[in-house]
Order: C-alpha cells, then sequence, then structure tokens
C-alpha cells in the first residue's frame, strides 16, 4: 500500500494512501475527538467536532471523511478549532435536555465527556427556543426521548446500513429535524425489529431500553414470589465493561454472586436451556432432513432475527425451527419441571433473565410463549440493566467473590456457552446432530469453519456419507444478502444460522455501551467472542447431550427430543406479518 | 404567410397577470373580424419586463403594449389589426415620443442590456421546436458533432472565460475538462433547475422561454465529458417550465436530436426530468444529486467532488440553466467573441433579477462590468417616489449588501466579493431610506434558517441562535455582549458549517453589521429603528395642531386605539395601538407620524 506523508501539527506523518486526516492523526497518536463518525456506518461530516486546520483550505475541514494528500499541513489544536469545537458543543447543549445528573447515561455519555474535555464552562451560552418533541414509547423493548438526541444520525446509520432495515431517519428539516419513523409512526408501530443496535450507538440518553429494574426490584421484595433469574452466555462476558474492566473480561462468578446479593433466590444459567435447545433443535434438524421437512432449517434463538423474518421473509417463516429460544425454553422448564421439583406454584414464580439483548423485551410478550399458563419469562434486564442495579445497590462489584451458578439448571457444557457468539449455534447443533447420525464420537469438536467475525459463513460438512451444508449470518443486512441468494437459488444450504446483530449476542444490542472510539478501533465482537471460546474450551463437558442436568431432564420429565411434552413446552408458533405492519 | 405576428408573454409573471384569457379573447376577437388566417398570435417566454405585465407586442411594427387588460383586445384588434392604427395610448409610454414611436431595444430599460442567454425569451414559440432551429437552434449541437473533439469543446468553454452563473462562478470549462478526465463506466450531465434564491427567475424564464438552448448545451456538454445521460433537476413549483422542458424533450427526441446517434455522428445523449420538491439546499449540488438519487435531500462531503463521484457515485457534470444558455452562442460565436465581453475575470453577461424598490422591476442581462449606478438608475428606472438608495442586495440569502459608496463597482464575481456580497444566482433587491438593514439581514437569516436542512450543528442550530439574537435585536430587548455572540457566531458558522448554504448564511447580517453597524447600534443602545420598520420600536402619534378631529382614524383603527370627539384632536392609546399603520394611511392632513 501507497503510503503519504503529510505534517499534523508541525510532525511529519505517514499513513496509507486513502487514509483520513483522522486516522492519519491517530498514527500519530493524536486522537481528534469525534461525535457523529462511525467508521464505515456514519461518515457523514455532520456534527463537526472534528474539524481541523489545513493549509489553504477556505474553511475547517471534517477530519473523518477528509482524505489526505502528500504535503498536506494539518493542524489539529489551534485556537480556533479549540473554541470551534467548543462553540459546536455549546449550540448542541442549547438543544439539549440537560437533566444530565439523573440521565441514564451520565457518567458514560459521550457527549459529556466532550464537553468535559473541551472545557465548556458556560453551557447555557446560546440557550434559546428548543426543539419540541415527545418521547415515543410505543416500543415494547426501547423509548426515544429526542430531547437528547443531538442529530449525529448513528442510530439511523445503523438501522439502515448494518441492519438493512432503515425503519428510522431524519424528518422535517433544519432546527425541526427529528429522528423519527415515517409517517411519523411510532417505532412501535413500525416493522423494527428491536435488536437495539440503535441504543448501542447512541452517544447520549436519546436512546434506551424500557427500564425493568424498578420491576424486578419490587418483585425481589414480594416475599410471596420466588424471585429466579438466567443469564445469557454473553452477559458475562461484557457486564465488566461496565465496572471498567478491560473488553474481554469474564465475570461469570462475580455476576453469580452479585445476582445472589441482589436477592435472587435461584441464580441459574441460561447455557442450560442453550443445551436444551441442541436436544430439540438437533432433533428437529435431523427429523427434517430425513423426513423431507422443509429445508434448510434456520435457527431460532435471536428474537431479533425471527421478527426480522416475520416482517421482511414472511415466506421462510416455515423455514424457521420450531423451537424457543434458550431464554424462553428455560422460563417453560422453570415454570413446571423445575416448580414441580421444588414444590412451588408456577404461579408464584418470577422469571427474570439477564440478556445482553433488547429483542428479548418484545419476545416474552409474543404469542405462543406461555406454556404453563403463565408467561415463560416475566421480566428481561439488559445487561446494561443489571449493572445499574448493581450500582444502585452500592455492591463493590470488583471486590465480589467469584460464585457458581445454583444447580441443576445453571450446569451447562461448553457447546452452549458459545451461543452468544456467531458461529456458536452452528457449532453445538453440528457436535450433537453429527454424533447422533453417525453414532460415533467426534475425533474433535472444533468446528473452527463457523467460527469468526466475518458476516457470512459457509462449510460443508461429510456427515455419515451425506454432505451438510450449513451457513452463518449475523447482522440482518448480512441475512437479507444470505436469503435472497437461497431464494434465488443461487446457494442452498440444509441448515442455517442467523443472528441479529453482527457478531451475535456478545455484540447484542443490550450489552455495554462502547464510546464510537473505542467502537472505531478495536473489535469489540472478537475480544468478547474469545471469552465465550475460551470457557467452552475449558469446560470438561463440549456437547449438550452430555450435559447431565440435560440427560436427567430428558429421564425423568420431557421422554425423548421432540416428545409430545417437548413439543408443548419447547416449540412454538410464528406469525407472518408485513414491512410497517406489526 | 401571416400580415402580423401578435406576440403574448407566456412567462409566469404575466401569466399570473392573465396573459392566458388575453390569448383567448386575442383569438375569438381574430375569428369575429376574420383575421385569424392573417394574424398569428404567439405565446412567447418572459420579456424581461414583468413590472408592465402582461406584455403584448405587435410586428411588424413592434408595438409594445404594456399591462394588457382583456377589456384592450377588441379595440387593439379592431384599430390596431385591423386598421392599422396603433392604440398608442395602450402603449409602453417610454415608447412614445413627440417625433413618434421608439423601437423597444431603444428604450432605456432595453437598450444597455446585451440579451445571450435570454436571447430567445420573448422572441419565439418555445413550444415549437422549428422556431429554436430557425433562430439558429441546434446548429452549435451539429458544428460540435461533426466538426470537433470533445477537447476543442471543452478548450472553447475555457478559452470563452465563462463561469457558473449559479452562484460560485467556478470556471465553466475547467468543470467540463475535470468531469472528462475521470474515467468511468458511466458519467452524467446533470441541470441545476432548483432555483431558489428569494427573488431570482431568471433560470425559469429561461426554461420558459427557452427550453431547447438548455437541451442543446447539455447534449454538447455530455459530448464533451463523456456522458450519454442528462438529468435536469427542476422546482415543481414551476410547472410551466416543467411543462415546456417536457414539451422540449419530446420534439427533440422526434427530431433526433436527443436519443440515439446524434447526426449520424454515433453519439447518444438522452435527457430526463426529476423534480425537486421545493428544497432550498437541493439547489447545492451534492444534495441536488442525493435527491435524484432518490434519498433525502442533504449535501454530502467533498470530496469526493462530484466530477470524480457525483450522481449515484459516478462522475458528473453539473452546471445551471443560465450557464448552458451562453453554451451553444459560444460554440456558434467563438471563444474570443464571448471573452470580449464583461471584465478581466468574469466574461459575457449575466442575467440579474430586478426587484424590491425600483421602477422597472424585472429581468435584465447586462455585460459583466456594468456599474450598479446603470443597473439601478438608467435600466431600472430608479426609485419609485423619489427616495434614497440605501443599498442593493445582491446573492440572496448567501450575498450582502451593496452600500451607496459602491454604486459605481463594475459588476463582476470578484468586485463583488471584494465588497462583501457576492453575485450569487443573480437576485438584485434594491433597498431605500425606508428599508431596515436590521430587518433586511432577519428577512435572509429567516429564510435559511427555514431552508437549513439540518444536517450539520453550526447551520442548524447555530442559524437559529442568529435569527433569536437579530429578533432581539429588533425588538430592542438586545445587549452589546448579543451582538458580540451574534458576530461570534457568524464568524464561526461560516468556517464550521457542511456546505455553501450554511458558509454563506452570516452574510447578508455580516455585511450589514459592516456598512449599518449604526443601525445596529440604534436598535440596541437607544431602542430605535432609523428607519421606522421594526414594529417594536415604534410609535403612531397624532400631530395636535394638524389633526382636524375629522374622525377619519378613529374610525379605520381596527382596534380602537383612537381617542377624540369630532374637531377636537385626536390621540393615540399607546397601549391598545398594534401598529397597522391604518390610521397613518387615511389621515387626509398628514398629522399622524411614527417615530
Amino acid at each position: 500500500m501507497e503510503n503519504i506523508t503529510i505534517k499534523i501539527n508541525g510532525m511529519q506523518v505517514s499513513a496509507p494512501k486513502g487514509s483520513t486526516i483522522l486516522e492519519a492523526a491517530r498514527l500519530a497518536h493524536i486522537e481528534i475527538p469525534t461525535l457523529c463518525y462511525l467508521k464505515e456506518i456514519n461518515e457523514i461530516a455532520a456534527c463537526r467536532i472534528c474539524v481541523v486546520e489545513v493549509k489553504g483550505a477556505k474553511s475547517l475541514v471534517a477530519s473523518c471523511v477528509y482524505p489526505i494528500n502528500e504535503g498536506m499541513e494539518v493542524w489539529t489544536n489551534t485556537p480556533k478549532v479549540l473554541d470551534s469545537r467548543k462553540k459546536t458543543l455549546q449550540l448542541i447543549l442549547s438543544n439539549h435536555n440537560r437533566s444530565c445528573l439523573s440521565c441514564v447515561r451520565s457518567g458514560n455519555c459521550e457527549l459529556q465527556k466532550l464537553c468535559k474535555d473541551l472545557k465548556v464552562d458556560n453551557e447555557a451560552l446560546y440557550d434559546g427556543e428548543k426543539t419540541p418533541s415527545e418521547i415515543d414509547f410505543s416500543a415494547a423493548h426501547m423509548l426515544r426521548d429526542n430531547s437528547k438526541c443531538i442529530l449525529c444520525r448513528r442510530c439511523s446509520a445503523v438501522c439502515e446500513k448494518v441492519q438493512g432495515i432503515g425503519v428510522i431517519g431524519a424528518n422535517e428539516r433544519g432546527f425541526a429535524t427529528f429522528i423519527g419513523s415515517a409517517f411519523d409512526m411510532g417505532l412501535g408501530e413500525t416493522s423494527c425489529v428491536s435488536c437495539g443496535q440503535c441504543i448501542a450507538v447512541c452517544p447520549t440518553g436519546a436512546l434506551s431500553e424500557k427500564d425493568s429494574t424498578d420491576a424486578v426490584f419490587a418483585a425481589i421484595a414480594d416475599p410471596s414470589k420466588h424471585v429466579i433469574v438466567q443469564t445469557a452466555p454473553a452477559v458475562r462476558a461484557a457486564l465488566g465493561e461496565a465496572f471498567g474492566l478491560p473488553i474481554g473480561t469474564n465475570v461469570e462468578g462475580k455476576m453469580v454472586a452479585a445476582l445472589r446479593r441482589l436477592g435472587f433466590e435461584k441464580v441459574f444459567d441460561t447455557d442450560f436451556s442453550a443445551d436444551l435447545t441442541i436436544m430439540e433443535e438437533a432433533h428437529e434438524f435431523l427429523d427434517r432432513v430425513q423426513n423431507g421437512g422443509v429445508l434448510p432449517m434456520i435457527t431460532s434463538c435471536s428474537p431479533g432475527w425471527i421478527k426480522y423474518c416475520e416482517h421482511y421473509f414472511p415466506e421462510m417463516t416455515e423455514n424457521l425451527s420450531s423451537c424457543k429460544s434458550p431464554q424462553q425454553m428455560f422460563g417453560a422448564i422453570a415454570k413446571s419441571y423445575y416448580a414441580e421439583k421444588m414444590g412451588w406454584d408456577a404461579k408464584d414464580i418470577v422469571s427474570v433473565s439477564v440478556m445482553p439483548c433488547t429483542a428479548k423485551k418484545f419476545e416474552i410478550g409474543r404469542k405462543d410463549q406461555a406454556a404453563n399458563g403463565v408467561p415463560d419469562v416475566d421480566f428481561v434486564l439488559t445487561t446494561r440493566e443489571l449493572a445499574r442495579m448493581i450500582e444502585r445497590t452500592g455492591m463493590q462489584f470488583l471486590a465480589l467473590p467469584e460464585e457458581e451458578y445454583d444447580l441443576p439448571l445453571g450446569i451447562d457444557s461448553g457447546a452452549a456457552v458459545i451461543f452468544g457468539a456467531t458461529g456458536g449455534v452452528m457449532e453445538a447443533a453440528l457436535r450433537t446432530a453429527v454424533e447422533t447420525l453417525s453414532g460415533e464420537e467426534l475425533p474433535s469438536v472444533d468446528f473452527t469453519e463457523v467460527r469468526g467475525t466475518q458476516g457470512i459463513k459457509e462449510a460443508t460438512y461429510q456427515v455419515a456419507g451425506m454432505d451438510v451444508k450449513v451457513a452463518v449470518a449475523s447482522g440482518l443486512k448480512n441475512a437479507k444478502e444470505l436469503l435472497e441468494n437461497v431464494k434465488s437459488g443461487k446457494a442452498s444450504y440444509h441448515f442455517i444460522e442467523i443472528m441479529g446483530c453482527p457478531g451475535g449476542c456478545v455484540n447484542g444490542g443490550g450489552q455495554p455501551q462502547q464510546p464510537a472510539s473505542v467502537r472505531n478501533t478495536v473489535d469489540i465482537r472478537a475480544l468478547r467472542a474469545k471469552v465465550l471460546y475460551d470457557a467452552d474450551a475449558n469446560n470438561p463437558i463440549r456437547k449438550s447431550h452430555e450435559n447431565p442436568a440435560i440427560k436427567e431432564l430428558y429421564a425423568t420429565y420431557l421422554g425423548e427430543p421432540g416428545s409430545e411434552k417437548a413439543h408443548h413446552l419447547l416449540h412454538t408458533s410464528y406469525v407472518k406479518r408485513r414491512i410497517n405492519e406489526i | 404567410m401571416y400580415r402580423s405576428h401578435v406576440l403574448v408573454c407566456g412567462g409566469t409573471g404575466c401569466t399570473s397577470s392573465g396573459s392566458q384569457q388575453i390569448i383567448d379573447t386575442l383569438q375569438k376577437e381574430l375569428e369575429k373580424v376574420g383575421l385569424q388566417d392573417e394574424v398569428s398570435v404567439v405565446q412567447t417566454g418572459c420579456h424581461g419586463l414583468c413590472a408592465l405585465g402582461p406584455i403584448m407586442i405587435v410586428y411588424p411594427d413592434a408595438s409594445f403594449y404594456s399591462m394588457v387588460k382583456v377589456e384592450d383586445i377588441p379595440e387593439i384588434v379592431s384599430e390596431h389589426l385591423l386598421k392599422g392604427r396603433v392604440v398608442t395610448r395602450l402603449l409602453y409610454k417610454e415608447t412614445v415620443s413627440a417625433s413618434g414611436i421608439k423601437s423597444l431595444s431603444d428604450t432605456d430599460f432595453y437598450k444597455k442590456q446585451h440579451r445571450i442567454a435570454l436571447r430567445n425569451c420573448g422572441v419565439i414559440n418555445p413550444e415549437v421546436i422549428e422556431e429554436y432551429i430557425g433562430t439558429g437552434g441546434y446548429a452549435a449541437l451539429g458544428k460540435v458533432l461533426t466538426e470537433m473533439t470533445p477537447d476543442d469543446v471543452i478548450q472553447t468553454i475555457l478559452d470563452s472565460g465563462l463561469r457558473g452563473r449559479g452562484g460560485g462562478g467556478f470556471p465553466t470549462g475547467l468543470k467540463w475538462k475535470l468531469t472528462k478526465q475521470n474515467q468511468a463506466d458511466q458519467k452524467y450531465v446533470c441541470c441545476n433547475a432548483d432555483e431558489g434564491d428569494p427573488g431570482a427567475f431568471m433560470d425559469r424564464s429561461i426554461l420558459e422561454g427557452d427550453p431547447h438552448a438548455v437541451l442543446e448545451a447539455m447534449a454538447i456538454a455530455g459530448y464533451a465529458v463523456g456522458a450519454n445521460q442528462g438529468y435536469i433537476y427542476v422546482r415543481a413549483e414551476y410547472p410551466i417550465a416543467v411543462d415546456r422542458l417536457r414539451i422540449a424533450i419530446n420534439q427533440a427526441r422526434e427530431a433526433e436530436l436527443l436519443g440515439k446517434d446524434i447526426f449520424g455522428s454515433g453519439f447518444d445523449f438522452d435527457i430526463d426530468l426529476r423534480l425537486g420538491a421545493g428544497a432550498f439546499v437541493c439547489g447545492e449540488e451534492t444534495a441536488l444529486m442525493t435527491s435524484i438519487e432518490g434519498n433525502r435531500g442533504e449535501p454530502r462531503p467533498r470530496p469526493p467532488f462530484p466530477a470524480q463521484k457525483g450522481l449515484f457515485q459516478k462522475p458528473t457534470l453539473l452546471n445551471n440553466v443560465e450557464t448552458y444558455a451562453n453554451i451553444p452562442q459560444i460554440i456558434l460565436n467563438g471563444a474570443e467573441w464571448f471573452a470580449s465581453m464583461g471584465t478581466e475575470k468574469s466574461k459575457g453577461t449575466k442575467v440579474f433579477a430586478l426587484g424590491g424598490k425600483i421602477n422597472n422591476t424585472g429581468l435584465v442581462e447586462i455585460p459583466m462590468g456594468t456599474t450598479l449606478r446603470t443597473v439601478i438608475e438608467e435600466i431600472g428606472g430608479g426609485i419609485p417616489n423619489g427616495k434614497k438608495f440605501k443599498a442593493a442586495q445582491t446573492g440572496g440569502p448567501s450575498g450582502g449588501c451593496i452600500p451607496a459608496e459602491h454604486f459605481d463597482v463594475p459588476i463582476d464575481y470578484d468586485n463583488l466579493i471584494a465588497i462583501g456580497s457576492m453575485m450569487g444566482s443573480g437576485g438584485l433587491i434594491v433597498l431605500d431610506e425606508d428599508d431596515c438593514m436590521v430587518d433586511i439581514a432577519k428577512f435572509f437569516l429567516e429564510f435559511t434558517v427555514d431552508e437549513s436542512c439540518g444536517k450539520c450543528t453550526p447551520c442548524r442550530i447555530g442559524t437559529k441562535r442568529m435569527l433569536e439574537i437579530l429578533t432581539k435585536i429588533t425588538k430592542g430587548q438586545a445587549t452589546m455582549e448579543d451582538l458580540d455572540r451574534l458576530e461570534q457566531l457568524c464568524y464561526y458558522i461560516k468556517e464550521n458549517s457542511a456546505c455553501a448554504l450554511g458558509q454563506t448564511a452570516p452574510n447578508p447580517v455580516l455585511s450589514t453589521l459592516h456598512y449599518f453597524r449604526d443601525e445596529y447600534l440604534a436598535h440596541i443602545q437607544d431602542k430605535t429603528c432609523p428607519a421606522g420598520v421594526c414594529k417594536a420600536l415604534l410609535s403612531y402619534h397624532i400631530d395636535a395642531d394638524k389633526c382636524k378631529g375629522c374622525t377619519l382614524c378613529a374610525r379605520n383603527c381596527p382596534n380602537n386605539a383612537i381617542i377624540g370627539s369630532v374637531k377636537n384632536p385626536h390621540i393615540i392609546d399607546q397601549e391598545k395601538c398594534i401598529k397597522c399603520g391604518a390610521c397613518m394611511e387615511k389621515c387626509r392632513f398628514g398629522a399622524i407620524y411614527k417615530k
């Protein structure tokens, strides 16, 4: 790659041709502040925070998009530049709901940090009329408070460019501009799939999940209830970030300890029901292959993906596995098998889940997700909400001991924990399906072809004399590409795993937010996924069908995978929707 | 053969004042006297002298009837067309002199004009391609395709010194050259017909009066840069222009002047229309292309420039209507001919839309380098009611005000920028002593605030805050700190905005601050509006010495704010007065004044 030499603040810097000033400056260890910029997703130079002086330019230029050229001279910190950035922030603040003290993003707000870094000492300087706005509560999973929106458009860019959905965008113009949906529909009336990627990239408190922490605290305080909790695999890989730990730290033990101290009566692991999902899903897959069922079969763990399929590919809902997601399977088992075991009435159980996901909040309200006449799951907390509950109760998270999950619904296999990374469900299913089909033990349980963070992965495996073609997609724009190839006949597979969020659940919409400066430079998904693959490697049990708690569940309660009882508790149905129709 | 041609203006201005009914009536009257086969009625484009519309010219004698009414038609038909007696009382008064009837081109309005871009406007029927061809139309395209290489064409445009007439003044030939240099499987030629400056309507008039000139020029441009598809982005609010463009495109296709293998040269070129919904920002080149692509019309970062990655990410040439209208003439008459007009760095002519406090409002085309004095006093016929000239606003919301001290500066791109204004698309609004400069700045800023796309922070919020401060000033509520804040915001917004709309938005404020700071100070420090415009700062009073007690004012006051009995001096209750000025207008004794 050809290099170009430029001068930044008087220093010679060599950077690859095609770099932006922002990227070249980074090579010189200068981090130019940004606000709207998301690499390859939102390169629109709208906020003007990243402005720099370029010799010969007639005005300041936006370093995030301005390409370098040979001999260019750039200054990143002149008084004019610093004063301009400060004025930009002051103007943003003049139209910003500055209830920062209690904002959900206080302390983790990119706008707040910039204001401090750039010494915005008079935040009311330009105060005047504010753009009128109302909070949109219409969606099941989140709310939009445009009084805190700074119109960086990161949310709409991620929705359109990463997820390929585009249900939000700029409405009106000028000072009246606001982010919303077409024809002023509430988000809940659109074909938003609830993935929450918009929340994950929002730099301020404009977007947040609907809070369930108060309800959960209230349930815990109710002596007549048995409040139990399950945690999804990806939560342990990211919760630590909310307490300052490096990205990619496994905090499973401390998380369990924290949940116990919050007052949950039992602390369980969604891994358990991930193993259960594999039992049912592998059985369903083999059944479809052997009995001429609809193929390719597509996984159904990701509720964002499910909703996407229902809205945008309704003709393919027959391809979806009828298995409930691990969250819902867990709830159904907790309120039946486990309730009976404990002698509890299902009505007295409050089933809480901690998820890296916002679509899970939508999922619990779906039809056919209440196997025992009560909802399988009552409340979903995102990883962020759990962190807030820990903060609210004054727990010193980092000082907590490492504790173990409760039995028996806390026992897992390595196959279950990798559910949290793209390709994980496929790999777990293959471990079980191949052994079941061939009747022989696998020489190696590692199906590395389906690992990694690329958007679409394909592999073919020889199983009992048959070529099994599989594909894995994460991120809905990738899913769309894959499905269109399937529909057009350009590609054909037997089994497909799709996760709504790019990289899978580790990068879910409910995970702790990382600022753009980190998102643009660090492969967060890979670091978090590594936690899960390490946990898999360190688990003596690597296959779902070897999980002893699962074996016992089938032996004593469910019978065989796909049995009538299993079907009643663990399988569900889908709805054919249309675009912007609920 | 007709013995007489009657040209009736069918531009938007004259159409609004009833020229279509005039044409209908004319045809009926002609039939009544049996002249329908001997007199041809031609609906033309704009003549420019919009203040006198509807306009009608009768050839062969070129009698110029102005402000024609439907009721006048029978007389014109029976007297002039039937009996050959010109109806002198209906003629434009300047054409009537003791020695006879003057030619239109000898009137003050026309004699200093030089019409190149407007040459066919008001002369031909824009809906008949043969009339365009009859005046030399499509000869330039023929010449280009049969005698010139693309490089020859570009060199001719470069040599002519033509600069973009849409506002920026970028050398047109250079733009063509840059677009040609970029290799691609597909290139586009676009025409910016999204004329948005308040008061400017030269592009509309060209499209209405001479649409083929633009089509021909675009085809020439396509040949020069290597594009085979053109798009005209035109405002949907220009229905007459849109209709005539549609007609023109269809006629050109039928005549094989658009389409495949034009003039047997192997060159293909076609043009489609794209209608804009009237957002000012869509006149910005990248926003225009984003809009053509079907997205929300917002500018995108440059580089890459349109010549590199424009419409649909392909190299794209974009010029505005007036720029294109010059092209065929440059090809036919040569670069030297064009370059012989104008000033050192601004060649040719420029069309201005005269508006505001001027007698001859309308459209004029003058050689670059003409002074403001000539435009206003001679061509424009001066300021009505003997009022004193205060400033000329040029360049619309991106421009500035030129005060009397620069009355003799030759108008060209660089001189206007040097004195704090700009050419813009050619709006020229004349302001007199009754205009408040703070109010004028506020007017333009209101426009910008309304038209900001809302993408970048400085323009979206900054211009709004500027407007709030200006509003405070016009209400007498501002402090010197506010003025300081306003000025700082101006410089900040110029430096930091993403596109030209924001970068130039502060210009009306900066230029009025530069030349008329005393007016700002009067509003802030003395709480007065010297021009008596800003309502919050003025009050109406009755001079007891002059008031006869006729009660007319009291009877006309909409808010019963005037107290007094018959034959006794009246007074105005300042609490109730809404400052509408109705009393002052009605008073027959000049007893009411404002201060």
